[in-house]
């Protein structure tokens, strides 16, 4: 997927080349650009620019060429979408399967299947609970069999509760799904919980974009993420400390305690690191409430300001990275600095599961 | 039954008058929609003349349109000039005439509930369904005209309403010819100048009960909960 495209005065400038697979995060704060990215991506705005999404042009202005919106093949859900309110669960689904020119590269039932909206078919779309709704939604754009799915902040507008109910599902057609999904957030959460690749955008220009963990490890993006600044690591689950309701999780570098998860062993999981919850020791620290601590080289170091430095570490085995944010203090008491043997103490670590 | 309470012409007037209204609401149906859905999505800055003009009728007595329509499409006019030209003679006095010169003044009342039941849809459904494949005109006939349903129904009622209801742009246009342009606004009219006031009062009454049942439909359907 490629998008080179220039929108008013400056307003937004992309230029980005996608991988064709897996869950693509548009990433960045209000007004970043990233619905307009995916709405020029859909055709639904235009700018100047090219636009070619696996192999198909949907754009080209030193051609001439713009494909409309219901020629391009895209399944787009919106935060506050909007299914036909005159027409019940079954007939919105399809509604696009008929229209569809695309051969049948998703099993509509599956899907249906897959999001847990059987039961609902012969509803209303008005008596539809949110979570529900937007449920229905994504089967309704799958069914019209898009090479590529669209979501702008489809969880935006439901309240926690009904986010956490989604999410597994929009796990499940990542992992299920053969084709990629675009998906638009400026929340940190989902963005790291389902991306494998990450855009970030800034004031209607990418600032970064790349695999979720070259990205979440870069020292220069700190700036851009603030407080969110973190890496994520993807391990497998392995064991349970079940009166403790601890589990074990392990990965190529180490393995992390990590609040007890509901996943047999084998089971995949991602976990999440955030720079200021890692503190370093020069010494393995003795006795400790910190349950995980790992052996890692610093790889650079980077000043944040007068008062803090972010600290990049590379773990046993050359794998997996980690970020840390310590004060300059602990920086010259340490004498941190490339290439220097630390051990990281981390102190909370998020599971997504 | 209708015998017994009108008059053979009167009977003759009322059927004029169903056909003009029949007529003149599918005609305003047909070109007030692509007017309507124009008004509701255009960009253009044309939009507040072209709005003003077509909402004329709303405020200027019908008397001025039919005074202009008589002058245009008269056979000095450059409207009759064109008809005879094509071989189709002059419209006034014809029912042909009345169509259009109440097409016409009933076009406001036409358009402005389509209008706002097409701005009412807001983007979105349509942006939704031309994600799923539907072409312009798919997504006009599948998707804005299902929701824009109660602006249908409110445009059919007060077109038709408004046509058996009018009558100066008619007088003016059409003039009085039995079972041609004789509608009913135009033989009560007669009547109350003939002092015929039981002929008067059938027909005023009978369209004073009709517009009161149209107007109490309509607001039914609008006060009644969307259908499930």
């Amino acid at each position: 997927m490629a998008l080179r495209i220039a929108r008013g005065p400056a307003s937004v400038v992309l230029d980005l080349d996608l991988p064709p697979k897996g869950v693509i995060a548009l990433f960045g704060p209000s007004g970043s650009g990233k619905t307009t990215c995916l709405r020029l991506l859909a055709g639904l705005d235009r700018g100047q620019g090219e636009v070619r999404v696996l192999g198909d042009w949907w754009q080209d202005d030193s051609r001439a060429l713009f494909v409309p919106v219901h020629r391009r093949s895209v399944g787009c859900v919106f935060q506050d979408h909007t299914l036909f309110p005159h027409l019940s669960v079954l007939e919105n689904i399809q509604y696009g399967k008929k229209r569809s020119r695309d051969p049948e590269r998703i099993d509509t039932d599956s899907v249906v299947e897959l999001l847990g909206i059987a039961p609902l078919l012969d509803r209303r779309p008005d008596s539809l609970s949110g979570g529900e709704r937007q449920r229905v939604a994504m089967a309704q754009a799958l069914a019209r069999q898009p090479r590529v799915l669209l979501l702008d902040e489809p969880l935006a507008a439901l309240d926690e509760a009904r986010k956490k109910e989604i999410l597994p599902y929009i796990e499940r057609l990542r992992d299920e799904l053969s084709i990629p999904i675009v998906y638009v957030s400026h929340a940190i959460g989902e963005v790291t919980r389902l991306a494998d690749h990450l855009v970030l955008l800034e004031a209607g220009r990418v600032v970064a974009s790349g695999p979720i963990h070259d990205v979440l490890t870069r020292l220069d993006l700190a700036g851009t993420l603030n407080e969110d600044t973190g890496v994520v690591i993807d391990a497998t689950v392995v064991a349970h400390d079940g009166p403790n309701e601890l589990s074990q999780i392990s990965f190529d570098g180490g393995t992390l305690w990590v609040g007890g998860i509901d996943r047999p062993a084998g089971a995949k999981v991602r976990a999440r690191a955030l720079a200021r919850d890692v503190s370093l020791a020069l010494e393995r620290p003795g006795p400790s409430s910190i349950l995980n601590v790992l052996v890692a080289r610093v790889t650079a170091v980077r000043d944040e300001g007068p008062d803090r430095v972010l600290v990049g570490l590379m773990l046993d085995g050359g794998h997996v990275a980690l970020l840390a944010r310590v004060t300059r203090r602990s920086m010259g008491t340490l004498g941190l600095r490339a290439g220097l043997t630390v051990y990281a103490q981390i102190k909370s670590v998020a599971l997504f599961a | 039954m209708i015998a017994e309470f009108l008059s053979e012409a009167d009977a003759v007037a009322l059927g004029l008058t169903l056909k003009l209204a029949v007529v003149t609401t599918a005609v305003l149906i047909a070109t007030g929609t692509p007017i309507a859905w124009w008004l509701a999505n255009t960009p253009s800055r044309h939009k507040a003349w072209i709005a003003s003009t077509i909402a004329l009728p709303l405020v200027l007595p019908p008397t001025v349109l039919g005074f202009y329509l008589l002058v245009l499409l008269g056979p000095n006019g450059v409207g009759g000039r064109l008809t005879l030209a094509l071989g189709l003679g002059t419209l006034p006095f014809t029912f042909a005439g009345l169509v259009l010169a109440s097409s016409l003044y009933s076009l406001p009342f036409v358009v402005q509930p389509l209008q706002n039941a097409f701005e009412a849809i807001g983007p979105r459904p349509l942006e939704v369904a031309a994600t799923l494949g539907a072409g312009p005109w798919d997504r006009f006939f599948s998707v804005a005209v299902p929701l824009a349903r109660p602006g249908f129904l409110a445009a059919v009622v007060l077109g038709l309403a408004h046509t058996i209801g009018e009558f100066g742009v008619v007088l003016m246009m059409g003039g009085n010819i039995p079972g041609r342009t004789r509608v009913l606004s135009v033989a009560l009219f007669d009547h109350v100048e003939a002092l015929e006031y039981a002929d008067a009062h059938h027909l005023a009454g009978g369209m004073v009960v009709f517009s009161f049942l149209a107007l109490l439909a309509l607001h039914s359907f609008r006060a009644s909960p969307r259908p499930r």
